[in-house]
């Protein structure tokens, strides 16, 4: 169980690392390219000033750009900040459908590396259960992760969080190529650790090109 | 001087090619590998600023592809890692002698396009 611990302790703080990496890649970006847009607008002050014109067009379309860009920044941010707050408790009631939402945006970048798109299918509802949000996101990134390694021709993977009879599922479908491993290949170590402390189980579904993890309504 | 960026934040590049533009920098710019390998079918260019982290071909490989067609074409690569040792283990390995961290600033990337035209 110590071990099993220190395994969880060490896989989420890679987990966590690897996210503020890209997160903070994105927001690089998002820094680049307000930087040249600002930069834009003072090339046409200084044109401006040796007598040429400044379309207001132009300028009303490079502000709409930057608040554009700011938006995103705050999406992302936001996206982090709710990311670091899922280590807050070691158990919390959360809605597995904002948590589904919450790692498909942070996975984008990753998901673009792979040229994969996860598309998220919400549910009418909030579906509930009560668990360790952060080490189950980790969960979640190693399934979406697979998933994404098997995506198919059509390069997407869809995400459903469903209530079910003992708890709630996280669905991942449209996994074409999941046919081409006989039994799934997820159960790792780390991810057979995960779904002994979560109390969850991941199954698969090759036919459907499915693989679904089962998570008690009371669990983590 | 004609060149060639590629960066996959579309509004990055195409608004950085208007600001070389001005600066009387001939610059076209791609949102992908594959789009900059079209371009490079019928546009020669001296040089190409590469983003390093790009979807499916990035920028190290690019070089690659590109190298293999134009040998003398110089690089420049731009990065949103800072000083990440994986970037420059890799940009190493490709001889990415350039290197400029986002956000620009378009002086010192002028000044490293003109360091690296130097014959």
């Amino acid at each position: 169980m110590t071990q099993d611990a220190g395994m969880i302790g060490q896989a989420g703080l890679q987990f966590f690392g690897k996210m503020c990496a890209s997160v903070s890649h994105d927001i690089k970006n998002v820094l680049a390219v307000i930087n040249e847009n600002a930069g834009l607008l003072e090339d046409f002050c200084l044109m401006a000033e040796k007598g040429r014109p400044i379309d207001p067009a132009r300028l009303k379309r490079l502000a709409g750009d930057i608040q554009e860009q700011i938006r995103r920044g705050d999406r992302i941010v936001t996206g982090m900040n709710r990311f670091a707050h899922s280590a807050d408790a070691p158990s919390m009631d959360v809605d597995l459908s904002e948590l589904t939402d919450l790692l498909a945006a942070l996975a984008l970048r990753f998901a673009a590396a792979r040229g994969v798109q996860v598309h998220v299918k919400r549910p009418r509802g909030a579906v509930r259960i009560t668990t360790a949000p952060f080490v189950l996101l980790n969960l979640m990134w190693l399934c979406l992760d697979e998933a994404m390694a098997f995506a198919g021709p059509e390069r997407i993977v869809e995400l459903a969080a469903e209530d079910s009879a003992d708890g709630a599922c996280l669905r991942f479908c449209r996994i074409q190529r999941l046919k081409d491993t006989p039994d799934g290949s997820l159960p790792t170590v780390l991810s057979s650790v995960l779904c002994s402390f979560l109390r969850a189980q991941v199954s698969f579904d090759p036919d459907a090109n499915q693989m679904t993890l089962l998570l008690p309504k009371n669990g983590g | 001087m004609k060149i060639l960026l590629v960066d996959d934040e579309e509004e990055l590049a195409g608004t950085l090619a208007e600001r070389l533009r001005i600066r009387g920098i001939d610059a076209h710019w791609a949102i992908s590998a594959e789009k900059a390998m079209q371009l490079l079918e019928t546009e020669t260019f001296d040089l190409a600023v590469l983003d390093v982290k790009m979807p499916k071909v990035d920028g190290l490989k690019l070089k690659q592809q590109i190298q293999s067609k134009n040998p003398a074409m110089r690089f420049i690569f731009i990065t949103g890692h800072g000083s990440s040792r994986d970037f420059e283990t890799g940009a190493s390995e490709v001889g990415a002698e350039y290197y400029l961290v986002k956000p620009l600033n378009i002086d010192e990337l002028i000044a490293k396009m003109k360091e690296a035209l130097k014959p």
